[in-house]
């Protein structure tokens, strides 16, 4: 990529060695999740089972161990990573946008319209595919409702898009109460409740390929996006002197943030706290540059997700809820990088 | 270059804040635009950016203007380097980053004011002064052949406001930008502008030459307080001022 910079090759290097650590952090990652769990596998057979039909790699595996890490397990980390990829693009891109480090995926209301539509699914039907059908349709219905009720003189202002937000969660959040509270408590109610709470526990092939392309299609956009992402944070005024088209840039972005909220949630369940964590992670990486920011973010993210996961199915023999987890981990981790970066982040002025 | 007429605004349903303004600003030349608090300067240069739609009339302008706000609120510490890039938004596709060429205007925008040695420091480790020259060359970036500057000097000591004051008089005279500017110091807009125009309220104001129109009379009721002009001699050079006569 163009990676302009005055100090020219020392620069190019050093992001060079981060792309090549970060990658074997996500490597390592993804080969020691694929061979923990209930059934033990070490990890040069995990490799030699992903790679052995490409390479000539000890093959004195059991079918048993090919069927956990390929069947299972493999499905199960490649949509933790995606998920985790992708949120993480969407928290970068809505707080370069909306110039807050502290909004997430949620503050547009997506998350919550999501979660209603999820639970009315898992309330009127059976069929996974209706699931997530109806959790994509409301988390863009709540994100129509928020870009509505924001919107004062054709204009969305930053403030009138987060209460909107607000407003919008609230209603879908009640919604959602109302919904559990009719639901039959033998049988409805702990599905509904369970599946609030997110979990990869149901994710397979078939979740892979619900979710792939509407997350390449918004985070290849928004990664195109990015350095006019840089302009936006700015703020309204600065970046609309300097020739960018303020509102349209932002229906875009808020629009791809919606769609990959609504996927993850449709897949896996309200998975809350990556998208503000992670984009803060990055950022004391490698700066608040998003021509660098989103791609290191997401990599990030995706490697994130799947240790989080890993702990959740791992840590005791009932899984633990996703986003128990990622509250559990993201809230104490998230106050203490508010604490550590007050003196030189964002916050100096 | 910039040709404001019949403008009026007011917000919400409130009273009018500026009324059938008419001023323009040619190539090169440098106008100040004076009045006391909340009499629409910044209304005014908003209208003239299209920040905001006036209620009534219009604000042309031909070529793109370089904006250079009062306080840049940039919320995550961008390099300063990174910030003049910013500028060159409008010659970036929309999918795309800067290239290597919009990297040598940037280099060439900051050595034009001698600021190149802050290029890799974080714009927010910078004095109010050094941000200003920054937000300038950003603007310069941009290739704009007109600048608007919101109180560029009013948060500035004098040697920042001596330096500020120097380069927007050589982009005016030397560069042909049209400038434009809000300020507070009616001896800046003696020093550097060309014309003024004095804010009175509503559709009460002046414009026209600045020997002119910034008289101790016009000044005074502009102030509402005694205002005197005065002339004074330094190295063999005349010069003039403004200065406010204090209550006691």
């Amino acid at each position: 990529m163009t990676q302009v910079s005055l100090t020219g090759t020392t620069g190019a290097r050093r992001q060079t060695i981060l792309w090549i650590g970060l990658s074997a952090a996500l490597l390592i990652t993804v080969v020691l999740a694929l061979g923990m769990g209930r059934y033990p596998i070490p990890w040069h057979r995990v490799l030699a089972i992903l790679f052995g039909n490409v390479m000539p790699l000890d093959t004195s595996w059991d079918l048993v161990e090919e069927q956990v890490v390929e069947a299972l397990r493999l499905p199960r980390v490649l949509v933790a990573m995606t998920c985790g990829a992708a949120l993480a693009a969407a928290g970068v891109a809505l707080q370069g946008t909306f110039r807050n480090p502290l909004v997430g995926p949620q503050i547009i209301g997506v998350s919550s319209g999501a979660g209603f539509g999820g639970a009315l699914a898992l309330l009127v039907s059976e069929s996974q595919f209706i699931l997530m059908l109806l959790a994509f349709a409301f988390g863009l219905i709540a994100m129509a409702i928020v870009l509505w009720l924001s919107r004062v003189g054709g204009r969305s202002p930053v403030l009138m898009l987060v209460l909107a937000g607000v407003v919008t969660s609230a209603m879908f959040a009640a919604l959602t109460s109302l919904i559990q509270y009719v639901a039959d408590p033998e049988d409805k109610l702990p599905a509904i409740v369970f599946w609030l709470m997110g979990s990869f526990s149901t994710a397979g092939y078939d979740e892979l390929a619900w979710l792939l392309p509407p997350v390449v299609a918004t985070c290849g956009l928004l990664f195109l996006l990015r350095w006019r992402i840089n302009v936006l944070s700015l703020g309204d005024e600065e970046a609309e002197s300097l020739g960018v088209s303020v509102n349209t840039m932002r229906l875009v972005i808020v629009f791809c943030v919606a769609a990959i909220a609504a996927a993850v949630v449709a897949v896996a369940g309200v998975v809350g706290w990556v998208g503000l964590v992670v984009p803060h992670l990055a950022r004391m990486i490698v700066g608040p540059d998003h021509r660098i920011l989103l791609p290191v973010a997401m990599v990030v993210g995706g490697g994130y997700l799947v240790i989080i996961d890993t702990i959740a199915r791992t840590a005791t023999t009932a899984e633990i809820p996703l986003g128990v987890l990622t509250a559990l981990i993201g809230a104490p981790v998230f106050g203490y990088l508010l604490k550590s970066t007050q003196a030189r982040g964002w916050s100096r002025d | 270059m910039i040709d404001v007429r019949g403008l009026g605004h007011g917000y919400g349903h409130g009273p009018w804040l500026l009324r059938a303004i008419d001023f323009s600003a040619s190539r090169g030349e440098a106008v100040a635009i004076l009045g006391p608090n909340g009499r629409g300067k910044t209304t005014l240069l908003k209208a003239i950016m299209g920040f905001l739609r006036p209620r009534e009339g219009r604000a042309r302008v031909d070529g793109p203007l370089g904006y250079v706000p009062q306080i840049s609120q940039a919320a995550f510490p961008f390099k300063v380097f990174d910030m003049v890039m910013m500028g060159r938004a409008r010659h970036v596709h929309t999918l795309g980053a800067p290239k290597a060429k919009d990297a040598v205007i940037c280099r060439a925008a900051l050595e034009k004011l001698k600021i190149a040695e802050f290029a890799d420091r974080p714009f927010d480790s910078l004095s109010g002064g050094e941000r200003q020259l920054v937000l300038v060359a950003r603007a310069l970036a941009s290739e704009c052949e007109g600048l608007v500057l919101d109180e560029p000097t009013s948060a500035l000591d004098f040697r920042n406001q001596s330096q500020i004051l120097s380069v927007m008089r050589q982009l005016g005279a030397d560069d042909g930008l049209t400038v434009l500017f809000t300020t507070h110091f009616p001896q800046h807009a003696l020093h550097v502008a060309d014309k003024v125009l004095l804010l009175y309220g509503g559709n009460d104001y002046l414009y026209g030459p600045s020997q002119e129109v910034l008289s101790e009379a016009n000044l005074s009721r502009l102030y509402d307080m005694p205002v005197r002009r005065l002339d004074y001699e330094h190295a063999g050079t005349r010069h003039g001022t403004v200065v406010p006569v204090y209550a006691a």
